[in-house]
């Protein structure tokens, strides 16, 4: 057994994995946005809340989730009067946690406005990442979906723990191998399509939607980015483009396969202001050649009516590279437990939903 | 004295209710406020120190948004009520 993490508009839902499919367990902060949960290599779990009123919060649990705790939330350093930054320095939400491996209580979170905050004592403190947030660079983010920047994936080096790529929408791929020490933004070959052609190629300007780095091979790396697919071999600094029917794919979410990494699912939409499946019809797409060739996955999706969005955090696969859960903004959320060729239906009413993860820890309690 | 209250949405997420505060100031109210409620002054205040986009305070019959700093100096305060937008229609 293990656990699916659903986020939701209105709560965080908790479902076990099942060897016949997902099974309801819990829900918890029913009414409340959930942006962002992990669990740490303690087994603590931890979750951000977007509170409409009352700013972004986040909480803890230590015991599967039978109760809860606020701890600290990223905050931002109070703006210089005569700084040049025409950003808001406040956070608006905690977009991605992501806990670093065999490191109970070390954590790393990104956020809109897009920054990075480390925290080393189970969320009790979160540390900006200065040399980003003050990079000269970071003024030409801006805001793609949201008002400002964000950043939202975190990718860590299984390696080497001070080594960590982040993406930023919009403002590329960025890398650093001191922990947060010093940054360098690098990711030739994506294409920004939105900017005049003299600017397309430029680093910051790239809007990559979701990275993820294969988890048996830190060098491989998959973006869905704003205009295509793109495929890395040398843990992100380099990409190249992965055609679908000739055309590039517009999409949010991302999942790479655990042990071959030229494996990975991806949900493409019309772009980009449009944001529904094409013709109604929900499909998944997934490459087994590294992005060379894709197959179209559709039994068990809707295949006409369907307008649902997958947002970039809301597609997961477990340790075995056999189960994915997928969740849309319609609040569908549909499961398959062979690599993706048939999917089952686990819920037609849920809220909105805005990630799902999948983790390998067995609960130890029943409601 | 200043007699503070909330919205009620507000205590579903922290433990408050109503209390009387004596403070000079409309700064030495909440200053004694976040010192009783530590958790408080995040849901109240952004990390710059204005009030979050969709809070209110009701200083006696004054409605104040956004930059309170303006405010903090005033003396007699009686009532201040912590409020927040309306959600929905």
């Amino acid at each position: 057994m293990s656990t699916v993490f659903v986020c939701t508009r209105k709560g965080l839902f908790v479902f076990e994995q099942l060897e016949h499919g997902l099974k309801s367990h819990s829900q918890h902060f029913l009414g409340d946005p959930v942006t962002s949960a992990c669990v740490d290599a303690s087994g603590c779990w931890y979750v951000a809340l977007n509170l409409g009123h009352f700013g972004p919060k986040m909480h803890k649990s230590e015991d599967q989730g039978k109760s809860w705790r606020e701890i600290g939330c990223p905050a931002l350093p109070k703006k210089p009067a005569d700084s040049s930054d025409t950003s808001e320095w406040q956070i608006k939400q905690v977009w991605i946690l992501e806990p670093v491996p065999e490191s109970p209580g070390y954590l790393l979170a990104g956020t809109n406005p897009g920054a990075l905050f480390v925290s080393r004592d189970g969320a009790q403190s979160w540390q900006l990442s200065e040399s980003l947030w003050y990079s000269p660079q970071r003024e030409k983010w801006f805001g793609g979906g949201f008002d400002d920047s964000g950043l939202h994936s975190i990718a860590i080096n299984p390696d080497d723990h001070q080594h960590w790529t982040i993406a930023v929408s919009v403002g590329g791929v960025w890398h650093t191998y001191d922990a947060g020490d010093t940054w360098i933004l690098k990711c030739s070959g994506m294409n920004a399509a939105y900017m005049p052609d003299d600017m397309a190629d430029s680093e910051e300007l790239q809007d990559p939607h979701r990275l993820i780095a294969a988890p048996s091979d830190f060098k491989r790396m998959w973006v869905q980015h704003h205009c295509g697919i793109f495929v890395s071999d040398d843990a992100g600094k380099h990409w190249r483009e992965c055609l679908h029917e000739q055309k590039s794919s517009f999409g949010f979410a991302v999942a790479v396969h655990p042990t071959q990494m030229d494996t990975a699912w991806f949900i493409p939409a019309i772009k980009d202001e449009s944001r529904y499946p094409e013709n109604g019809q929900l499909k998944v797409l997934k490459t087994t050649d590294g992005g060379q060739s894709f197959q179209v996955l559709t039994q068990g999706l809707p295949q006409e009516a369907c307008y649902d969005l997958v947002y970039r955090h809301a597609l997961t696969v477990d340790n075995q590279g056999h189960s994915l859960t997928f969740g849309s903004t319609t609040g569908n959320l549909w499961h398959s437990m062979d690599c993706g060729a048939q999917w089952q239906t686990v819920s037609n009413h849920l809220p909105p939903i805005y990630a799902v993860r999948w983790f390998a820890q067995d609960l130890n309690w029943r409601i | 004295m200043a007699r503070i209250s909330f919205t009620a949405n507000l205590a579903r997420h922290v433990d408050v209710s109503t209390i009387d505060i004596a403070g000079q100031t409309l700064k030495d109210i909440l200053d004694q406020l976040y010192s009783i409620h530590p958790q408080l002054k995040p849901y109240i205040v952004d990390e710059q120190g204005n009030l979050r986009k969709h809070i209110m305070l009701a200083i006696d019959q004054e409605l104040v948004q956004g930059d309170v700093a303006p405010y903090l100096m005033r003396t007699e305060v009686n009532r201040l009520h912590i409020m927040q937008a309306l959600s929905g229609g």
